[in-house]
């Protein structure tokens, strides 16, 4: 456990090594926050809640999370720093999961900078808090599957452009299994059980229920099996391709 | 402490190619064993398994007594190594570096900066301890490399090209640096400077193709052939690898 700690604050600490993590930051809250004024309607819609503000994330999440799990790996491979990391005395698991760790924290720390959203709908009216928050935490943890996916796509290149586009397509694959006018386009040659059962795994489908404030049981599974999953896989891919 | 080393039967097999074909040779402490050979003799791809990055194909190495097959961790805490071209996290800073090295390698406050002040001294790191690493000269990289490599006072202790890329004072520096350590530890050094052979190492084994093909001290070789110094006697034996 120690380990992973030490492991993860170097790689929090490379984050914000460069400006590029502020601007990360700012460019997040602002495309965030503009999607829920213009897009979600955020004020004519006149209801204290935060629902046009997450029904967006998994669509944001698409396109930053690939921008923080790019690097994970595919630097550590560029640089060679990879043979100094795997002759230190650590377990590969404890590499791999200082470096998601240090990712989530970094995707926690850009959506709780979201909170002034959270406060302007307090003072405008009295959401259910208690429906906010289990969003942001869905809202996390589907980060984190996103997120465990970018690390393992990340641990297959040295480019970190390759990293980025990959995970993006990904994403977007995963996101679009459950996008109505998708899925609608695809129940006309297929059959309505296979095409459900596809858009079950879509993170669009698995998110829905979250963004109301609802922590479905079978989503939370989803995710946390999808976040498992990929980290399993980022270690397989560390261990066949680490000296390529 | 038990300051040995005991490669085993080492193979390394890539598909069809045999990069390191049944290598064995044990040091004790105080041994500095010359590591000498041509490029792609395979020198670079031992090291890194006896460093535990690759896993060997067949045979073993044992670190102070740790086989690097059943104990990883254990041969890898006793193992202070320095990669082909000394790579580092480039965004840290030189004591950001050092300190994170250290805490993974478990040393307590109090160690970590005895340790870390007799390495700064030892290895002239002084003047750029507040520098980033991606801005420092070739010599400077390289000198953090092997500071890193010595940060745990390891009693095993091997360098991949350690003086590759300085200029003549600072190989003279790191050589001196390399005799001081030598008494109480095994330090195996790769290199194809035939002097440095002369200047540091009291064995040489010299590895071709993936094979060991002398395993012999300096003054052997002299007193093979008398008329010759240790350099001519080296020189002489890698002519004779290229023309078989």
């Amino acid at each position: 456990m120690k380990n992973i700690w030490i492991l993860c604050k170097r790689e929090l600490s490379s984050y914000f090594a460069t400006p590029i993590a502020y601007v990360f930051i700012v460019v997040f809250l602002l495309i965030s926050s503009l999607a829920t004024y213009y897009i979600g309607n955020f004020f004519a819609r006149g209801q204290a809640d935060l629902v046009p503000f997450f029904s967006f994330h998994p669509w944001l999440y698409m396109l930053f999370v690939p921008a923080i799990s790019m690097r994970l790996w595919s630097e550590e491979r560029k640089s060679g720093t990879i043979e100094l990391l795997f002759t230190l005395p650590i377990t590969a698991w404890e590499a791999i999961c200082g470096k998601y760790l240090a990712a989530l924290i970094f995707t926690a720390l850009a959506l709780s900078l979201t909170c002034p959203l959270w406060i302007a709908v307090n003072y405008l009216g009295s959401p259910d808090n208690g429906v906010i928050l289990a969003s942001y935490i869905g809202s996390l943890l589907m980060a984190g599957g996103f997120l465990a996916i970018g690390a393992a796509i990340s641990a297959l290149t040295k480019n970190q452009v390759i990293a980025f586009v990959l995970t993006l397509i990904a994403c977007l694959a995963l996101n679009l299994l459950g996008f109505p006018v998708f899925v609608d386009q695809l129940r006309a040659v297929a059959p309505g059980l296979l095409i459900d059962t596809i858009s079950s795994f879509s993170f669009l489908t698995n998110f829905d229920t979250i963004s109301r404030g609802l922590l479905d049981v079978r989503s939370m599974i989803y995710f946390a099996t999808l976040i498992i999953v990929c980290l399993f896989a980022n270690a397989v891919i560390i261990e066949a391709k680490k000296a390529d | 402490m038990d300051a040995t080393l005991r490669v085993m039967n080492l193979t390394k097999s890539f598909g069809n190619f045999t990069a390191v074909n049944n290598i064995s040779f044990s040091a004790a402490q105080g041994e500095v064993v010359g590591f000498l050979g041509p490029n792609g003799a395979g020198k670079s791809t031992t090291m890194k398994m006896i460093a535990g990055f690759l896993t060997p194909t067949s045979g073993t190495a044992y670190v102070g007594g740790y086989d690097i097959s059943e104990q990883p961790l254990d041969a890898k805490r006793m193992l202070g190594y320095l990669p082909e071209g000394a790579p580092c996290y480039p965004d840290m800073t030189v004591k950001q570096f050092l300190s994170f090295i250290a805490d993974i390698r478990g040393l307590s406050k109090a160690q970590k900066e005895q340790r870390f002040n007799e390495v700064v001294n030892q290895i002239n790191l002084q003047s750029v301890l507040y520098q980033r690493i991606e801005t420092l000269s070739k010599g400077f990289k390289r000198r953090v490399g092997l500071a890193q490599a010595l940060i745990h006072d390891p009693c095993v202790l091997i360098l991949d090209e350690p003086t590759d890329g300085l200029d003549p004072n600072q190989k003279r520096e790191v050589r001196k640096l390399i005799a001081n350590m030598a008494k109480d530890k095994v330090i195996i050094l790769s290199t194809h400077i035939l002097e440095e052979v002369e200047a540091v190492c009291d064995r040489v084994v010299v590895v071709a193709a993936g094979s060991i093909i002398l395993d012999s001290t300096p003054e052997d070789l002299v007193r093979a052939a008398p008329q010759k110094t240790t350099i001519a006697a080296l020189e002489e034996i890698f002519i004779s690898m290229e023309v078989a």
